[in-house]
């Protein structure tokens, strides 16, 4: 699956990312995890608070830093 | 003595821990009075209070602005237009929780969503400028009319900004992409639970982030309480000295810090005798502008239109200044 991390490269994001990365390595996924920090393409998702996280094309939370946990019941 | 004055030399001000920390200098071996005395006083009482002001606001804060995502406030702007559409993205801009990394989605979205220019720039001027925490903070230095005299110029500020901005019809001055966002609407419903935790990431976001700003603030702030002459500021930021208000507003804009570090600069340029349209004139152009904030903002718009924009906070900074030293003596 691709885990796409949307966000112009703040502190928040970089957690985020970690989180989404342990959440798929404790689900056994196999998850790449793509950072996007432009804002064109932020904005294709029509999000208006980063950091937003993306799973597969769907996007399934924005302005929070979800725990590694909650990312896990999203995957 | 009064109610209200009580709350605000006690709880606000915290006369009882500037109390506690005098007596706790002196109880070090350290006059108060003194020079090195003082400094220490005056850092580490502000540090204590601007710490505690801080994280018991920002609950509280955020707790209101979790029924107000921007999703919510884009729609309540939806489909107005006039002044009245200014006024109200002014207010919303104050209540909308606002992370400056999240700025440019949100102009992206509100763009998107076919809200005019103006009213966008609003709501993007006073969101920075007259954040709720900072005013009850402004409130706690000096007092309650400073405060929402701050209010009232910074609101003045966004709508008169975003009004003239909007007048010049510079909607082609967009990237061209932003028209093509998709517009979603995310409605979620919270519980109180919710709210809570989102009130307490906050305050430990904030905190974190911010906590740099406050120690090297209260340190200037310490340092010109004590070190710096009066006669020496005077002489650059004085009262009678016409340029002192265009020259804290230069120094202001290209700095990016949070208005929580500049607070208590604030508070000792105004012991030295600078003007309160001088001090009010540094902080807002500290908030509003910044280098990286327009760097950013300069990938969604085109050149003029950011000039435009520069320009007519600029020119709104100066002129409450100006006002804001030739009053002074109302408030203080």
């Amino acid at each position: 699956m691709i885990i796409k991390i949307l966000g112009s490269g703040c502190q928040k994001c970089v957690t985020l990312a970690e989180n989404a990365k342990a959440a798929a390595d404790a689900a056994g996924k196999d998850a790449r995890i793509v950072k996007v920090t432009d804002f064109a393409g932020i904005a294709a998702y029509g999000i208006m608070s980063t950091p937003g996280l993306v799973v597969d094309e769907r996007v399934v939370s924005a302005g929070k830093v979800l725990t590694a946990a909650e990312i896990g019941r999203l995957l | 003595m009064d109610l209200f004055g009580w709350i605000n030399t006690q709880l606000l001000r915290m006369q009882w821990l500037s109390d506690a920390v005098t007596a706790g200098v002196r109880a070090a071996g350290l006059d108060p009075a003194s020079r090195i005395g003082g400094s220490v006083q005056f850092f580490v009482y502000d540090v204590i209070k601007i710490f505690i002001l801080l994280s018991v606001l920002i609950f509280a804060i955020s707790y209101v602005q979790s029924y107000f995502p921007p999703e919510r406030t884009r729609r309540i702007l939806g489909g107005r237009s006039g002044i009245g559409a200014n006024i109200l993205g002014a207010l919303l801009g104050t209540i909308t929780p606002f992370c400056s990394c999240s700025s440019i989605p949100l102009f992206i979205g509100f763009t998107a969503a076919g809200l005019p220019l103006g009213v966008t720039f609003s709501f993007l001027i006073s969101s920075p400028l007259v954040d709720m925490a900072s005013v009850i903070l402004l409130a706690s230095i000096f007092d309650w009319s400073v405060a929402l005299a701050y209010v009232g110029v910074g609101l003045a500020v966004a709508i008169i900004g975003g009004t003239i901005i909007g007048k010049l019809g510079m909607e082609d001055q967009v990237a061209a992409f932003v028209r093509n966002v998709p517009v979603m609407d995310a409605d979620e419903t919270l519980t109180r639970g919710e709210r809570a935790g989102f009130a307490r990431d906050q305050v430990t976001d904030i905190v974190r982030k911010v906590w740099p700003y406050v120690l090297i603030g209260v340190g200037i702030g310490a340092a010109i309480h004590n070190w710096v002459p009066a006669e020496t500021i005077g002489a650059l930021l004085g009262q009678d000295k016409w340029w002192a208000v265009p020259v804290a507003t230069l120094i202001g804009i290209p700095i990016y810090a949070d208005i929580f570090g500049t607070l208590p600069i604030a508070e000792a340029l105004v012991g030295k005798g600078v003007g309160l349209g001088t001090v009010l004139a540094f902080m807002m152009a500290v908030t509003a502008l910044s280098l990286p904030s327009l760097i950013m903002l300069r990938r969604v718009v085109k050149l003029p239109l950011l000039a435009t924009f520069t320009g007519v906070v600029t020119a709104g900074i100066l002129t409450i200044g100006f006002v804001f030293n030739a009053i002074t003596h109302w408030f203080i």
